[in-house]
């Protein structure tokens, strides 16, 4: 249930890489375990992130998630209906409810778990 | 230690409920998610598994007497099948817990107290005992289910002899409900009208799965601790441990109306007069978000750049579709229209005091 063409951190955020773009967002264990999505706080177009630092703010009724970047990266595109329809990140965590789109600066050599990988971190935990 | 289990937990579990850490309980805090929860207790009714409350049995010839001295509100008007919320006051008018207060007979009452503080409870009126009356701690043979919402008068009449009309607010009856006796209580946390069953534990899953096969076609859903939290903080209902504790002066967290100094004396009466005559310093105000950022429980509270408070309960109103919090200001910073900013990862937020409850049902 979780797309094979991404890959996952421990930390429930995914990738879908594409040449040197990389799309980023919550996986689907990630947005049930949170519960309903009521606000998501994202950066702004240009901002660099390096790997492993904060992303942005997903707040559900219950909770506050931070959200980390899986790769390193400059920000090219923002989901913005995001701020208005926080709950599309529930409905829809691989596809409407993606967060950001960046320009891959270092492509990732290791820590990011492929579908299985991540299915069995997640059984465990 | 383990953290303890209603006898509920395998329902629970079986529900496919969140199940989540909360006073020392394992505890469901969602099943189908806290929005829609919160939604079914407003429109129709939900049913919640509360049975991690604590219940303490007073009584003997000196059974009023005892309760009069250990709680701040005037047991001595209820009458048989009343029930009142009560605080039990510290020596210094601050609050070991506040608690509902059941009258059966003059010799018979039960003491309803918060899961977290039962042990606490039990162990301070037992010190406070000098009457001939018998404090007995039932909570593990007890359990206790909340069903709340404009539809559950008449879902429960579908399952009881007892006539619910004459069960006024803050009253009870005894009775069977699908057969199992219960004290059936119109009292309840989330601002709307509902009924608590209280009942032997051993009869747990009989009554819940009665209760939700009976009631689904009329839209009762089961409800978590997650909802439990958002609406009864849209009701201003206060929550032991955030809005109140042992620093709490009553008068400061707005309970004037539950402490009564017309009677004789009680633990934490002179404190409590002198509460009212110097006045408080500070005030439990609600408060509603100016934008989209969330006020989160222990978020630092400023005015005019100075912290002067946290958040004592922040969180989304489902209902009103804000963001509202209750914090304690300086009384001289508490009227409605202040502005006031809250610190959300760093960023100070605006705020603005407003009149509570936050939501009031139509009806009441």
């Amino acid at each position: 249930m979780n797309p094979e063409d991404l890959l996952y951190t421990k930390e429930h955020e995914w990738i879908r890489i594409s040449g040197d773009t990389g799309t980023v967002g919550i996986t689907d264990h990630a947005q049930s375990e949170l519960g309903d999505i009521v606000f998501v706080e994202l950066p702004k177009v240009g901002d660099k992130l390096a790997a492993g630092k904060s992303l942005g703010t997903i707040e559900s009724v219950k909770a506050v998630s931070e959200i980390f970047c899986p790769v390193s990266g400059e920000i090219i595109e923002v989901n913005t209906p995001l701020v208005d329809a926080p709950e599309t990140v529930n409905a829809d965590p691989y596809g409407k409810g993606w967060l950001v789109r960046l320009r891959i600066e270092n492509r990732p050599s290791e820590g990011l778990l492929s579908a299985k990988q991540y299915e069995e971190y997640v059984g465990q935990g | 230690m383990a953290d303890k289990r209603t006898a509920l937990f395998p329902v629970h579990q079986k529900l496919g409920a969140k199940l989540i850490p909360f006073g020392g309980w394992t505890m469901p805090v969602e099943y189908t998610g806290i929005a829609k929860e919160h939604t079914a207790v407003r429109t129709a009714a939900g049913l919640f598994d509360v049975s991690h409350m604590g219940e303490f049995e007073i009584t003997g010839r000196q059974a009023l007497d005892l309760v009069q001295y250990v709680t701040s509100n005037n047991a001595a008007l209820l009458t048989d099948g009343q029930a009142q919320y009560s605080v039990l006051p510290t020596p210094e008018g601050t609050a070991v817990d506040d608690l509902l207060v059941y009258r059966y007979s003059q010799e018979r009452f039960m003491l309803v107290v918060n899961a977290a503080n039962i042990e606490k409870d039990f162990a301070w009126i037992q010190s406070q005992n000098r009457f001939d009356a018998q404090v007995v701690n039932i909570s593990d043979e007890t359990s206790l289910l909340a069903l709340q919402g404009p539809r559950a008068a008449e879902i429960l009449r579908s399952l009881t002899p007892i006539s619910l009309e004459n069960i006024r607010r803050y009253h009870f009856a005894f009775g069977p409900v699908l057969g199992i006796d219960a004290t059936i209580s119109r009292t309840g946390y989330t601002g709307e009208d509902g009924f608590e069953l209280y009942f032997p534990a051993h009869h747990s899953a009989t009554l819940w799965n009665g209760i939700l096969a009976a009631a689904e076609p009329a839209g009762l859903l089961p409800a978590g601790l997650g909802a439990r939290n958002t609406l009864r903080l849209e009701a201003k209902l206060l929550l032991y441990g955030n809005d109140l504790d042992e620093t709490t002066p009553l008068l400061e967290a707005g309970l004037g109306w539950v402490v009564r100094l017309d009677r004789g004396e009680f633990i934490g009466r002179d404190s409590l007069v002198k509460q009212k005559s110097d006045g408080v310093r500070r005030k439990l105000v609600g408060f509603e978000m100016l934008g989209r950022d969330i006020a989160r429980d222990h978020y630092p509270v400023y005015i005019n750049g100075k912290e002067v408070s946290h958040v004592s309960s922040g969180s989304p109103s489902i209902t009103l579709k804000k963001n509202i919090g209750l914090t304690y200001l300086p009384v001289e910073h508490s009227a409605i229209g202040t502005k006031i900013q809250v610190l959300v990862r760093g960023r100070a937020c605006e705020a603005e005091v407003v009149p509570t409850p936050f939501y009031k049902r139509k009806d009441s």
